[in-house]
Order: structure tokens, then sequence, then C-alpha cells
């Protein structure tokens, strides 16, 4: 099946995935339309972050489909390679490369794995650290950089591979909170640029700032889902309303 | 008062000015003959113990159960037993077997009695090497290497470009401790008449009686060349430190 663009560049269709026999994912389905910025919310535990590791194969799945662009995420036969050059992923931990320079983590990817040209490769680099507002910074390792800035690195890192999705776990949830404004600007500008966004947060001014589609999980489930404005002031479900107030 | 004049006697300087490898030149030859076999037992089998280690670390990582076990039957092998016996296993027990035609027509040893010094003394310490880098790759955080697999990076990248140079930086100071060991565990060539430091020097005490000048001699030569090591080491982790990480 060959992919085109008024189909979802991401669809989950009914998946099932359990650690051992605690099932974290009970059929999940949702579609995302390229150019899309969806942001998934809920209680820890609720499978928010298994869910979006699962659409970049970091984690298997036991049942239902995933696919990327046409491409069937849990096929053995499938080539990873090709699937991570289209989704890009940022973890709340950063997870930078700590003995290579900012320079060299952006670098590194499109170098060994898509085997580009070093000089172009280093021309794209400099122009995407310099848009995560770091320039000047190419030379520092990641050890000398605050949380906000390396996180800001890791999206520079994963966008130097051109994806078409980009996931994002909690990428601030371990940020000092004058930091995190920073990261989220640099999401935002993504996001305004057109490029299709899965984020997983807790920042819910941020979501209903930023997302097209709102969707809440708990227990493995997508209670429910919606535009933000309909989602934050007129959840339907209990569930949704008792943890929107708890949050808000 | 006996006693302390023995010792005084014993402790006086003079055997420093009356060094037979600094004042006879044939002894003086022997002792650097000596000296350069043992750097040189010493550089061959720290390389292939380093190269033993990073693929042992390298396959007890890898999916293959059957490889896993293999490397782990060959480091308990290596770590329980005494050094000296692995030496004479392979001096004795394989290098009885091994051996080729020569030209006279006469069974000659395959590998010399060099040969299997290096080959037990790098698979002795490589096999601790195996254990120091495991311990080393394990502790890189998963993230990391979780990282590189989202980047698209595939299992030997990773290893290469991500997990080893992590790993080497975490093992460089229990690496350190086993190949200084490795040098002075040089000595046990002796026992198989490979002609190091230890076997020159005591070819040249029992020749000249000099038997205390010797050892003093011995424990000043390998202090020099643990210091070597150890500067050599010092400088490497150096020259691997990253700015702000583990500090």
């Amino acid at each position: 099946m060959t992919w085109t663009p008024d189909q979802p560049i991401v669809s989950l269709k009914d998946v099932r995935k359990s650690f051992g026999t605690v099932e974290v994912l009970s059929g999940i389905t949702l579609d995302v339309m390229k150019g899309e910025v969806i942001c998934i919310i809920g209680p820890s535990g609720s499978g928010k972050s298994t869910l979006i590791r699962c659409i970049n194969a970091l984690n298997d799945i036991q049942a239902g489909s995933i696919t990327v662009e046409g491409l069937e995420v849990n096929d053995p036969k499938l080539d990873k390679l090709s699937l991570r050059k289209k989704v890009g992923m940022v973890f709340q931990q950063y997870n930078l490369f700590p003995h290579k320079t900012v320079l060299q983590n952006v670098m590194m990817a499109p170098i060994k794995v898509l085997r580009q040209n070093r000089t172009e490769v280093e021309d794209r680099a400099r122009a995407l650290i310099a848009k995560v507002r770091l320039n000047g910074k190419e030379d520092a390792y990641p050890g000398e950089l605050s949380g906000g800035q390396q996180q800001r690195v890791a999206i520079a890192r994963s966008l130097a591979m051109n994806p078409d999705v980009m996931l994002f776990d909690e990428v601030t949830a371990a940020l000092d909170p004058e930091t995190v404004k920073e990261v989220l600007t640099t999401i935002k500008d993504l996001a305004a640029e057109g490029m299709t966004c899965i984020l997983v947060t807790h920042e819910m001014g941020f979501a209903r700032e930023i997302a097209d589609c709102v969707y809440f999980t708990d227990r493995g489930v997508i209670v429910e889902s919606g535009p933000p404005a309909t989602f934050f002031d007129n959840a339907q479900d209990p569930r949704t309303q008792q943890f929107l107030s708890q949050i808000l | 008062m006996e006693f302390a004049n023995t010792l005084i006697d014993w402790l006086r300087p003079d055997w420093f000015l009356n060094l037979v490898v600094i004042s006879d030149d044939y002894n003086r030859g022997r002792y650097l003959a000596g000296l350069w076999m043992t750097v040189k037992l010493s550089v061959l089998s720290i390389f292939f113990s380093l190269i033993i280690g990073i693929l042992g670390a390298a396959v007890q990582g890898a999916p293959s159960r059957a490889l896993r076990v293999l490397v782990g039957a060959f480091v308990a092998f290596f770590r329980n037993t005494p050094p000296l016996v692995q030496l004479y296993f392979f001096y004795f027990a394989i290098g009885t077997v091994l051996r080729i035609t020569g030209e006279n027509g006469l069974p000659q040893p395959l590998v010399s009695n060099f040969g299997w010094a290096v080959i037990a003394l790098s698979l002795f310490a490589g096999a601790l090497n195996v254990e120091i880098f495991r311990a080393g790759v394990e502790a890189v955080p998963r993230s990391t290497v979780e990282a590189a697999e989202a980047l698209g990076y595939t299992r030997l990248q990773i290893y290469r470009d991500i997990v080893l140079p992590l790993a080497i930086r975490i093992s460089l100071p229990a690496l350190g401790t086993n190949l200084v060991n490795l040098v002075k565990t040089t000595t046990l060539a002796y026992a198989i008449a490979v002609p190091e430091l230890l076997y020159i020097s005591a070819q040249i005490w029992s020749e000249d009686l000099n038997v205390r000048e010797m050892m003093n001699v011995l424990l000043v030569s390998y202090v020099g060349l643990v210091a070597i090591l150890v500067w050599v080491l010092h400088r490497w982790e150096k020259t691997l430190r990253i700015p702000g990480y583990g500090e």
C-alpha cells in the first residue's frame, strides 16, 4: 500500500501491548494527519510513553497495527532504518551522546546513518543549532549545558535527520520551570512550520495552545479526545473531568 | 646491636656503585636484552588482551546465547585458575602436541616459548578485561542507546560509536589496575625459560653471586616499567576526559 498525503501519516488501529502479564495498551486507535499536532495527556502509568515509543518501534506491540506513511511498523521484515528516517524522537532525559560536542551530536546520524556529505551536513547542523537558539554552543559538550539547552540540542539532532513526524516524550518533565519555556518555544516554532508532532505532555497550557487534538488516556485506553477548546472546557467523561480538576 | 649492624650493612648503598649491569659490558647487554624482552611481552600482551576484552564484551551483549555462554566459560576458566598453571598448560600440554616437522626432518614446536607466554598472558588478562569492559558497557545508560536506535543506528554502529567510547571511559580505572598486574605477571614467563628480566637477572646472580644487587636492580626496573605504563594510562585518561561529564 502506498501512502498519499490525504491519508493519516500515523495510524494506530486497536493497538495492544503488554509487559509480561500487565496490559499497558488495551486497544488504542488514533489517526494523525500530516501537519497535525496532537497531545496525549493522562495520569502516570496510563501508557502514554509506551504508546509513542511503539510508533517508532522502540517497543513492539502484541496486537493491532501501526502504520507510518503506509509503513507497517510491526512487520518483522520492516527495515527499521526506513521507519526511523521518517520518525524523529525526543526523550525526557535528552539522551545526548555525552562524549560528542553539540555540533557532533547533530551531525553524527546524518553522516553515519544516511551517509550524507559532511560539509552539507555541517551547514545544515549549524543552521539547526541556530534555529534552536544555541549559536555559539556548537563546540560545547552536553555536560556543559543546562537541561533546557540539552533538550534543544536533542531536538536539533532529531531534526537533522529530516523526519516527517516528531515524537516528544515528556520532553519538559525533567526541566526547571524557567527552561521549560525555551523548549516549548522551539516546539511551537516547529509546529508552526507544519511539522507533524505527537507529544506526550503534562503542560496543559501548552497543549491547549498548540494542539489540534488532545487525547486523554487512562489505563491503556483513550478515554476522550477532541480539539483543545472543547476538551479542556467541556470534558464529557467523568475520568477526564476528575483528571483535569486535579491538574488545572 | 648485632641485628642493627646487619641491617645497616644490608642497606649500605655501595651496591649501587658496584652494579655489574652498569659496569660490565657483557652483563649490561644481557640486562638490556632481558628488559627489552619484558617490554615486548608486556606490550604485546596488553595489546592482545585489550582486543580480547573488547571482542568478548561485545559478544556478551550479543543475541546469540551459545556465544555468550562460550565467552562466559572462557572468562570463568581464565579467572579461576592460576596464571602459572595456564602458562604450563599451554607450553607443556598444548605446545608438545602442536609440532611441525622442521627442515632437518625433526619435529619442532610450532609456537616458541615466547609465543606461548604472549598467548597465555593475553588470554589471562583478556579474560579479566572482558569483565571490566562488560561492566563499562552495562554502565552506559539504556536510554542513550535508545536515542541512537531512534536515530536509525545499527547495532554495530551503536557499539562502535556510542557504547564503546563511553564504556572505555568508565572502565579505565579498573583497566589500569589489570594492565599493571599484567606487566608484573610477565615474570611468570621465567617458568618456561623466556629470557625476560627476571630470568636474565637470575642468570646474572647465579654467575656473579650478587643476589642482593640484582634484587634491587629488578625491583627498580619494574617500578620504572609500571611507572611508564601508569603515566601512559594517565595521559590516555586525560585525553578522553569530556568536559562536564562524570565530574
